[in-house]
C-alpha cells in the first residue's frame, strides 16, 4: 500500500501562497509575489506528476481496475447519523489525470503571467487570485463528494468572478465578470437542487457510494414521476444544469465570450482548460449515476451536440481573435459533453467516457496553448481584432510555430493530439448515435476552417501598420508556449484506454480508419477554403458573407441569444416582477418601518423635555418620588 | 421645664430660624454667616448631649473650616454687595410644597412610633475611648472605615488641586 | 431618658432642619447656596446619629463615630465641590445652576 497522504498538500499549498501573497502583496516588490506564486504552483505540479505516476503505474490494481482511494478523509459537517459532509482527497483515474492537467496548466499559466502581466498595477493581486482558483480548482477535482465538490465549485465561480474583472476600471470588464458570475450562479442553482435532491433520495454526498457498483442511486427515487421523468433523472439533470452553467453550454454559454475581458492568460487557464471543463468533468464524475438514467444522458447529449455546432457557425464570423477561441473552446466542450452523452458503461461501450476524457487532456493543451499565443499577439500588436492584424509570422517566430502546431491539433490533423482524440469521440458517436455524428463531421470541418481562418488572417495576408514593429515576446511567455506545443504534438500518444475509462477497466482499441480518414480529408477541405479565402487579403470572404446574407448577420450577432435574455430579463423580469416585488419592499416592508421610526421620533420629541439639564427639576421630581413612596408604603401598603 | 430642655429649645429655636434665613436670604455672604450660626447652635447640641470632642470637632471643622471655605468661594465668584434674585413663585410653592410634605409625613411618622429609652449614662466620653476605638480592629473598633476616610480625604484634596488649577492653555 | 429631652423632640428639629436643606436646595440658584443647604441637610443627620447614641443606646459610640466620619465626608465633599464650582466659574464667569444644562438631550 503506497501512502498517498501528502496530497492533501497538493491543495493546501496554492492555499497558503494565496493567503499569504493576499496578505503580503504590497509589502513585497511585485515580482516576488509572482515567483512565490509560480514556485508554489511548480511544487503543487511535481507533487501531481508524482502522484499520477504512482497511481498509474506502482499502485496496485484490483480485478485488473484502477482503485478509488481515499487519500485523506476528514467529517467536517456531521448533518445525521448517516448524512455527513466530509473533506477529503479522492483518487481515482479521473482526478488523477485532471491533477495533471490543472496543475500543469496553471503552472505554464503562472510562468507565462510573469512576463505578460509585467508592470500591471495589480500584479500581486493577480498572482494572489490566481493561487485562490488553483486552489479551488484542485479541491473540486479531488472532492471525495458532491458537497465538497459544490463548495469548490463556489469558490471557482467567485475567483473566476475576481480576475475577469480584474481590469476593474473597465466599464466592460465589471459588466463581463457580473455576467458571468450572475450567470453560472444561476446555474449553480440548479446544481444545488440537484445535490439536495439526489442526497435526500439516497441519503448519501459521497462518490464512492454513489457511483459504486450497488449504488442507492440505482434503486431509490424511481418511483416517483413528474413529467414523464422519475425523480433521479430531474436530480441528474439539475446537477446538469449546473454543469452546463460551469461548462458554457447552450442556453447559458453567454456568459464565456464576454469572460474573454480578463487578462489573456486567465482566459487560458480558466476559460480554455480548467474551469470551462468542471461541467464535463462533473458529469463524468457522476457517469455511472447518468447512465443508469437514460434520458438525462440523451439531453447531455444533445446539449452538447448542438452548442458545439451552434459555436462553431459564430466563430467562423467573429473577428476577435479571443472570441473566436472562446467560441472555439464551447464548441470542444460541446464535443465533450456529447461524447459523454452517447457512452456506454464498461468496457469497449465506454469508447465515449474514454474519448470524452482523453479530449479534455488533449484540449487543454492546445486551447491554453492557443490563448497563451494569442497573447502573445495581443501582447506584440495591442489589439485583439484580426482585421489590425496580418503578417506576423516573420516578427514573432516561436509564437507562429506553436501557434500552428494548436491549429494542427484542433483541427484533428495527425498526428497531433487533437486528432486521436477527436477521432475517439467520432467512432463513439457513430456508434451510438447517426445523426450526432454527422453533426460532429460538420463540426470538424468548420473547426479546421474557423482556425485557418484565424491562423491566416493573423500570420499571413498584408503587413499592417502597428505603431510600433511587433516583437517576440520574452522568454517567459514563449518557454510556456514551447512545453505545451511539445505537448499539443504528443499527447495524443498516451494510452488512455489503458488508463481512464469508465470502469477503470483497461480495453483495447484500434483508430476505426474508415472513420477517421473522412474526418480528416473534412478537416482538410476547411483548411483548404480558408486557404483561398483568407491566405491572400481577397474580396472573396466578403462575398461570400454577403451571399450568406441573413444567416452570416444572425451568425456574427451570436443569434442574439444575448438581446433574448436581455429581453426576458429587463422587460418580463424587471416590468412584471421586480417592479412589483420593489414597490412591496419600498411601501410596505420599509413603510412599516418607517412608521415605527417617526412614531418613536415623535414620541421622543414629546418627552424630551423631561431631559432639561436642570438640576433643580431633577432634584424635585426625585424628592417628590421618594415622598410618595414613602407615602405609599407607609400609609396605603400596609398590608 | 428643666434646665435642658429649656437650653435645648433654645438652640432649636436658634437652629431653625437661622436655618430658614440661610435659605432664604438674598445676600449670600449673610446667608453664610447664617449658616455659622446654625453649625454652632448644633455643636451647642451636643455639648447639651455631653458629647465634648464631637462638639469641639464640629466647631472647628465644620464651623471654622468649612464655612471658612464657602465664604472664600463666595468672595471669589460674587461681589459682596450683589444681591441674589427672589427665584420664580411657582418654583419656590412646588418646593415648598415638597419640602412641607415631606416633614410632616416624617414627624407625623416619629410621633407614631415608640422608642425604648435607656437611663441616661451621665459619665462623660473620655478622648482615650475614641482613640481606641478609632484604632481598634475589633468589635466596636473603627480601624477599617477610618483609614478608608484617610484616602477618601487624599484622593479629594489632590482632586480639588487638579480641579481647580488653571489649564496651561 | 435624657433629663427630660425626649428623642423626639431632637428628630423633629432634625426633620424640620433637613427638609428646610431640601427647600433650599431646590429654590436656590446659585451654586454655593446650594452646597450650604447640603451643608444644612448634613448636619441634621449628625444631630439624628448623635441623639440616637445618646438616648436609646448609650453603651458604646457607634452614632458618634458615624457624626465624624460624616464631618470628614462633609469636608471633603465640601473642598471637591468648591474645586468645581471655581472651575465652572472660570469658564462660564456664573454659578447659576440654571445655565448649566449643556449636557440636556
Amino acid at each position: 500500500m503506497i501512502d498517498f497522504s501528502y496530497t492533501i498538500w497538493i491543495l493546501l499549498i496554492p492555499l497558503i501562497v494565496f493567503v499569504v501573497t493576499g496578505l503580503t502583496g504590497n509589502r513585497f516588490k511585485p515580482i516576488v509575489t509572482g515567483i512565490i506564486g509560480t514556485a508554489g504552483l511548480g511544487i503543487v505540479f511535481l507533487l501531481s506528476v508524482i502522484t499520477a505516476y504512482k497511481f498509474f503505474f506502482v499502485l496496485d490494481k484490483v480485478d485488473g481496475a484502477f482503485q478509488r482511494l481515499l487519500a485523506f478523509n476528514y467529517t467536517w459537517l456531521n448533518l445525521t447519523d448517516k448524512l455527513h459532509i466530509n473533506i477529503g482527497v479522492l483518487l481515482d483515474p479521473i482526478s488523477v489525470m485532471m491533477l495533471i492537467v490543472i496543475s500543469t496548466v496553471s503552472f505554464m499559466v503562472h510562468i507565462y503571467s510573469l512576463g505578460y502581466m509585467k508592470g500591471e498595477k495589480g500584479f500581486a493581486r493577480f498572482f494572489s487570485i490566481l493561487s485562490l482558483f488553483s486552489f479551488s480548482m484542485l479541491g473540486l477535482v479531488i472532492a471525495t463528494n458532491i458537497f465538497q465538490m459544490y463548495i469548490f465549485w463556489e469558490l471557482v465561480g467567485v475567483s473566476s468572478f475576481l480576475l475577469i474583472g480584474f481590469y476593474y476600471e473597465k466599464d466592460s470588464a465589471v459588466a463581463a465578470s457580473k455576467k458571468a458570475f450572475i450567470v453560472t450562479r444561476f446555474a449553480d442553482l440548479g446544481f444545488l437542487i440537484g445535490i439536495l435532491v439526489l442526497s435526500y433520495t439516497t441519503g448519501t454526498f459521497d462518490f464512492i457510494t454513489l457511483t459504486g457498483p450497488n449504488s442507492p442511486a440505482f434503486t431509490s427515487g424511481q418511483g416517483i414521476m413528474f413529467l414523464g421523468m422519475s425523480t433521479m433523472t430531474w436530480s441528474m439533470l439539475f446537477i446538469f444544469m449546473g454543469g452546463a452553467g460551469k461548462s458554457a453550454m447552450f442556453p447559458l454559454h453567454i456568459w464565456l465570450p464576454d469572460a474573454m475581458e480578463g487578462p489573456t492568460p486567465v482566459s487560458a487557464l480558466i476559460h480554455a482548460a480548467t474551469m470551462v471543463v468542471a461541467g464535463v468533468y462533473l458529469v463524468a464524475r457522476m457517469f455511472p449515476i447518468f447512465h443508469h438514467e437514460q434520458s438525462a444522458l440523451e439531453i447531455v447529449a444533445w446539449v452538447g451536440g448542438f452548442t458545439s455546432l451552434f459555436a462553431a457557425v459564430i466563430a467562423c464570423t467573429q473577428y476577435d481573435i479571443k472570441r473566436v477561441l472562446a467560441y472555439s473552446t464551447m464548441s470542444q466542450i460541446g464535443l465533450m459533453m456529447l461524447a459523454l452523452g452517447v457512452s456506454g458503461y464498461g468496457g469497449e461501450d465506454g469508447l465515449g467516457y474514454m474519448a470524452s476524457m482523453f479530449h479534455l487532456f488533449t484540449h487543454a493543451f492546445f486551447k491554453a496553448l492557443l490563448f497563451l499565443g494569442a497573447g502573445a499577439i495581443i501582447h506584440a500588436v495591442h489589439s485583439n481584432y484580426m482585421h489590425e492584424m496580418g503578417g506576423l509570422r516573420k516578427h514573432l517566430p516561436i509564437t507562429h510555430a506553436t501557434f500552428l502546431i494548436a491549429c494542427l491539433a484542433i483541427s484533428g490533423i495527425p498526428p497531433f493530439a487533437g486528432f486521436f482524440s477527436k477521432d475517439e469521440i467520432l467512432v463513439a458517436a457513430f456508434h451510438h448515435n447517426k445523426a450526432l455524428f454527422a453533426m460532429e463531421y460538420l463540426v470538424a470541418g468548420m473547426t479546421a476552417f474557423y482556425m485557418f481562418r484565424l491562423y491566416f488572417n493573423v500570420f499571413w495576408g498584408k503587413e499592417q501598420h502597428y505603431h510600433h514593429t511587433p516583437h517576440e515576446a520574452p522568454l517567459t511567455m514563449t518557454l510556456p508556449l514551447i512545453i505545451l506545443a511539445i505537448g499539443s504534438t504528443f499527447a495524443g500518444f498516451i494510452p488512455f484506454t489503458k488508463l481512464v475509462t469508465s470502469d477503470s477497466l483497461p480495453f483495447e482499441n484500434n483508430t476505426e480508419w474508415g472513420i477517421a480518414i473522412p474526418s480528416i480529408l473534412i478537416a482538410l477541405v476547411g483548411i483548404g477554403i480558408a486557404t483561398m479565402l483568407y491566405m491572400k487579403k481577397s474580396d472573396t470572404s466578403k462575398k461570400v458573407s454577403i451571399a450568406l446574407g441573413g444567416f452570416y448577420t444572425a451568425a456574427f450577432n451570436k443569434f442574439y441569444i444575448d438581446q433574448v435574455y436581455l429581453f426576458i430579463t429587463k422587460k418580463i423580469l424587471f416590468n412584471y416582477v421586480s417592479r412589483p416585488v420593489a414597490w412591496f419592499d419600498r411601501h410596505i416592508v420599509d413603510g412599516t418601518m418607517n412608521q415605527i421610526a417617526f412614531v418613536t421620533n415623535v414620541a421622543s420629541d414629546k418627552i424630551k423635555g423631561f431631559q432639561s439639564g436642570q438640576l433643580q427639576q431633577y432634584a424635585l421630581a426625585f424628592v417628590s418620588g421618594v415622598i410618595g413612596l414613602a407615602l405609599l408604603f407607609t400609609y396605603l401598603w400596609t398590608n | 421645664m428643666t434646665n435642658n430642655q429649656f437650653m435645648f429649645l433654645v438652640f432649636s429655636v436658634v437652629i431653625v430660624v437661622f436655618s430658614l434665613l440661610t435659605v432664604t436670604s438674598r445676600r449670600i455672604l449673610r446667608a453664610a454667616t447664617f449658616l455659622l450660626f446654625v453649625l454652632v447652635s448644633t455643636s451647642g447640641l451636643y455639648f447639651l448631649l455631653r458629647f465634648n470632642f464631637l462638639a469641639a470637632i464640629q466647631l472647628t471643622l465644620y464651623a471654622g473650616g468649612i464655612v471658612v471655605l464657602i465664604i472664600f468661594s463666595i468672595l471669589l465668584t460674587s461681589h459682596i454687595s450683589e444681591k441674589l434674585a427672589v427665584p420664580p413663585v411657582t418654583k419656590r410653592i412646588y418646593a415648598a410644597i415638597a419640602a412641607i410634605a415631606g416633614a410632616v409625613l416624617c414627624i407625623l411618622t416619629i410621633l407614631q412610633t415608640q422608642f425604648v429609652q435607656k437611663t441616661l449614662d451621665p459619665a462623660r466620653v473620655h478622648i482615650r475611648t475614641i482613640g481606641e476605638g478609632m484604632l481598634s480592629t475589633g468589635k466596636y473598633g473603627y480601624a477599617l472605615p477610618f483609614e478608608v476616610i484617610s484616602v477618601l480625604l487624599l484622593a479629594a484634596m489632590i482632586g480639588s488641586i487638579i480641579l481647580a488649577k488653571k489649564r496651561k492653555d | 431618658m435624657f433629663e427630660g429631652v425626649p428623642v423626639h423632640w431632637f428628630l423633629v428639629l432634625a426633620t424640620t432642619m433637613f427638609f428646610i436643606g431640601i427647600y433650599g436646595f431646590l429654590v436656590r440658584k446659585n451654586l454655593i447656596t446650594m452646597l450650604m443647604s447640603l451643608e444644612l441637610i448634613l448636619n441634621s443627620v449628625c444631630i439624628n446619629f448623635v441623639a440616637f447614641n445618646k438616648i436609646l443606646f448609650p453603651e458604646h459610640l457607634e452614632g458618634m463615630f458615624f457624626t465624624l466620619f460624616i464631618i470628614a465626608v462633609a469636608a471633603a465633599e465640601a473642598s471637591v465641590a468648591i474645586a468645581i464650582i471655581i472651575n465652572i466659574y472660570r469658564r462660564l464667569v456664573n454659578i447659576d445652576v440654571e445655565k448649566m444644562n449643556e449636557m440636556k438631550y
